[in-house]
Order: C-alpha cells, then structure tokens, then sequence
C-alpha cells in the first residue's frame, strides 16, 4: 500500500502513522448533550465497509497530517490531502 | 445424531476403506422461525449455540454463515490458548474458558489436539519482569497456574534463542504451564458437529442483510435465503461486527483491523511451547507437522480485506529472528489475514444493546481463539437467561460511557494500540 503524498508523491504507508477516522469531531465541551457527544468521539465510529476517510502523518516524510481516501475492502486509495486544507474547507466529511 | 467417534469406529471403518462415514453435521433449509439465531458461524457462534442446547435445553436453534463453517477468524489465528491476564474482569473470564478447553475434546466428542506444552512470556529489562512478577501474582490470587523462569531456566527450554542480543538479553520469562496450542480447524469443526447433534441448524451460505424489529423489539433476520423469525438475536460475528450492527441501527466501539498470520517450512522440534518476545510484538508456537507459526501486531490501518500489507510481514521477521537468529534462514510457507474487532479498551463486549432481544459478542481484538469455549458459554448464558453470565460480568457494553474500561495494556481509546 503506498500513500500519494502531495508533497513527497508516491510513498510506502510504513513512512506514515495512522491516527484513524477524519470524519469525527471534537464537540462543544458546554454544549448540554456533551457527555454523550464526548463518548461518541472519543468511543464510536462508523467504521465502514467501503470507502474510509482517514488521518495519516507522515513522519518518515514532509510530517504533514493527511487526510487519505482508502477502501477498506481493498485497500485502495483514491486520495490524499494535506489536512489543513480540508479542516478549513469544512468538508471532511 | 451422528455417530460416536472412538477407536472403534476408527478401526471398523479402516477396515471398510472409510466409506462407513456419515457427514458431521446436516446441511439444512431455514425453517420459518426459531426461539434464537446466532448469526455468525464461527468458534463463537457455533460455541454459542452448542451451548443453548447443552447447558439451556434450547431445541430450536439456528446458527446463520454467510460463508462456510472454519472460513474466517476461527481458522485464521495462531491457535494459542491462555489465561495469564492482569485485569481483574479478565481472569476469571479467560480462566473459566481455559478449564473448558482442558475438558474439551470429551465433551464434544471431537480430537482438537489440545496441547497444554505451556505459554511463556519472555521479559528482557528490570521493569519488564517486575510487571511479570506482577502479572503472575495476579493470576495466583485467581487461582490460576504461573510460573516466573530466570535466564538459565529459560535457557534450557530455549537454546537456539539469542540470550546475549545487545539490546535485548533475555532475563527470564514468565510460564504458564497450563496454556498452549490446538488445531483450530477442529474447534470450528467439532463445535459444529456437537451442536448440530443436539439439533441446532447450521445454515451455511447465508449472509444477513437486514435486522427487523417492532414496537417490542427484534422480530428476526432478513437474510440472502429469505426471512427468519425471532425474538431473540445474537450477534457473533467479529471482524464485521459494526457492518451487522449497523442494520439495527448501532454504532458501536470498535473497528476493524487486519491481523497477520506466518507459517514457516516444517523443521525439527525446537520451540516447546508457545513464546512471546517481550521487546515487540512476536509469539511463536510450533505445529506439530513442524512449522513455525507465528505472528506480531495487526496493520494498524481499519481493514475489512482479510490480507495485509509487506511493512508488517517485514516487522514480525525482524522480531522473529531477533529472538531466535535461525529463523533467518527458515523459509515461509504462508502467510494471510484475518479481520479483528478491535474495541475501544482491548477487552470485549459480551452484553444486551439497546435494541430488545437483540445481543452483542464482540470486540475480541486478538485474543478471540483462547476465548471460544468461554465465550460460546456466557453468550448461550445471557441469550438463555437475559442476564450476564458471573465471569463475564465485565464485558458491558456501556462501559465505555461510564468508565468502567478494561484497558489490559493501558493503551487508551486507539484501538490499533491493543
């Protein structure tokens, strides 16, 4: 499995570390549902069948955080963004 | 029923050429309804459902595969069994199922090649064997057999290993006598064979595709084979757990990780009884065909492909011929993947949900093999009884809302670090 840095181009994943779904957020803390948000993110995930959006650091790399697409019935990706970009677009999801 | 397996009906039907033998188990339709469906056809699930008819006198069961029986998780692993756990709702979970191993083959009249040839945990610093010491004492105040081994001892057991590595010299090791290995395969096998003589169907080929439900609760199973009634649903399908979940509207704690497995070429007796490498992540045992079987950490990445990547083979030869160097020239024969429900704490969940009559066994990170008989027993128990079993009492599904985790490795909410 080899992840396209868009920095680096095309390295193999051992060069990265994986810090899991992309798609969860930090709730509001003095929200009144937070105790059940908080278990949420911290605790559940959707954990699909299909396409994954996920976090990726690339330590042996440019040590930019990406946020990979990757199938999980197959383990291809069909690609990666530094995820600064996509946190300030909003739409990781 | 099937007939009883004994050295006699071995001899009459060598004498016959084998032809006298009848299938172990029957390859039956679904009927309309039945009082419990287990879905999931593995060591648990079989497990699960041999124990209803035994222990609950259930006589209408089906077990539901959506593949065939031995094709996943139970005939993926390393075939190691154990209870030498830390964690108070752990030992008498996995000690209750290692006693069920060692009556085993008796009581499902099936030879599983159960072989006590012992666990043993190496350690290579101070404070590793100061959490061994540990470790060994909690099982003692269990109740459950330990055993700490110095350098020498180890030694003698272990004389190919690499003593005086720069790094990581081993120091001792802590033993479990009473753990060891089995022939996965016949567990499954067995199981099914077992249950099916007390009359559960075993329904093979028939994947679930949807869970319905009323006002008070689940009524059965939408599956590739039609409908089938219920009111009482228990899920034991590891590795795809959140995928059936998610059909009766659960998210749940877990995800799904892919874990390796290594079988090297046959070669001479030399590694006695199954062994851990305490400076990574590599266990060993040795088949009894000869081969080395073995295997280190899952790939760290969610993974629902039942094969892995070559980082990870790399990893655990590294690990493998840092504790013993001959395996450097030992060829592999085969290595493939198995999908783990990895959950949130390491520990797993044997419980109710929050959808009536339907029940959750999951989460088995690694340790589901050693875990069958335990686990098919406490699951039949709380599916018969709507109450969990004493040594299971642990396994909530709602711990990880009030904090009761069971984290055997402290290693937090990653569930790639279990």
């Amino acid at each position: 499995m080899r992840i396209p840095c868009p920095h680096c181009g095309l390295r193999i994943h051992d060069e990265f570390t994986y810090y899991g779904d992309a798609t969860v957020r930090r709730p509001d803390a003095t929200a009144p549902n937070a105790e059940a948000a908080f278990y949420d993110y911290v605790y559940t995930r959707d954990n699909p069948f299909g396409l994954h959006r996920e976090l990726w650091f690339h330590q042996g790399g440019c040590h930019e955080w990406l946020v990979v697409e990757r199938d999980t019935r197959n383990h291809e990706i069909t690609g990666a963004r530094p995820a600064r970009d996509v946190f300030s677009a909003g739409d990781a999801k | 029923m099937a007939s009883r397996y004994s050295i006699f009906s071995l001899l009459k039907e060598s004498f016959r050429g084998h032809r006298g033998w009848a299938p172990a188990w029957r390859d039956p339709e679904p009927r309309a309804s039945y009082d419990f469906i287990v879905v999931g056809g593995g060591g648990h699930g079989l497990a699960t459902a041999y124990y209803l008819a035994k222990n609950h006198g259930a006589r209408n069961v089906a077990v539901l595969e959506k593949g065939y029986i031995g094709g996943g998780n139970v005939g993926r692993n390393t075939t190691i069994i154990r209870s030498n756990y830390l964690m108070p709702g752990n030992i008498p979970f996995y000690e209750h199922s290692l006693k069920l191993w060692e009556g085993l083959e008796q009581d499902i009249n099936y030879n599983a090649m159960i072989s006590q040839r012992g666990v043993l945990n190496l350690f290579h610093n101070d404070s590793q064997r100061d959490a061994c010491v540990r470790r060994g004492n909690s099982m003692h105040l269990h109740g459950v057999d330990a055993e700490l081994l110095d350098r020498e001892q180890v030694r003698k057991l272990l004389p190919l290993a690499d003593f005086d590595n720069a790094r990581f010299p081993i120091m001792g090791g802590l033993m479990q006598r009473r753990g060891g290995t089995v022939r996965h395969d016949a567990v499954a096998w067995g199981f099914a064979r077992a249950a099916d003589s007390l009359g559960v169907d075993i329904i093979q080929n028939c994947e679930v595709t949807g869970i319905r439900q009323d006002a008070s609760g689940v009524t059965g199973v939408e599956t590739t084979r039609g409908f089938i009634g219920s009111r009482r649903v228990g899920l034991a399908c590891a590795g795809n757990t959140s995928r059936v979940a998610s059909l009766a509207g659960l998210r749940l704690p877990i995800e799904s990780h892919v874990l390796q497995a290594f079988v090297s070429e046959g070669l001479k007796p030399i590694v006695p009884c199954v062994i851990t490498f305490g400076a990574g992540h590599f266990y060993v045992s040795q088949s009894d065909k000869g081969g080395l079987v073995f295997g280190g950490s899952i790939d760290m990445y969610n993974s629902y492909a039942q094969r892995g990547n070559l980082p990870t083979v790399e990893e655990v030869c590294e690990e493998g011929v840092a504790l013993f160097p001959f395996m450097s020239r030992v060829r592999m024969l085969r290595s493939w993947g198995g999908i783990m429900d990895m959950s949130m704490d390491g520990s797993p969940i044997i419980d109710r949900t929050p959808v009536d009559g339907l029940y959750l066994n999951a989460g088995w990170c690694y340790g589901g093999f050693k875990a069958t008989p335990a686990s098919g027993w406490c699951f039949a128990h709380l599916l018969a009884t709507d109450e969990s079993h004493t040594v299971a009492r642990a396994y909530r599904l709602d711990r990880f809302a009030t904090g009761r985790l069971i984290d055997e490795h402290g290693g937090g909410a990653q569930p790639n670090h279990h």
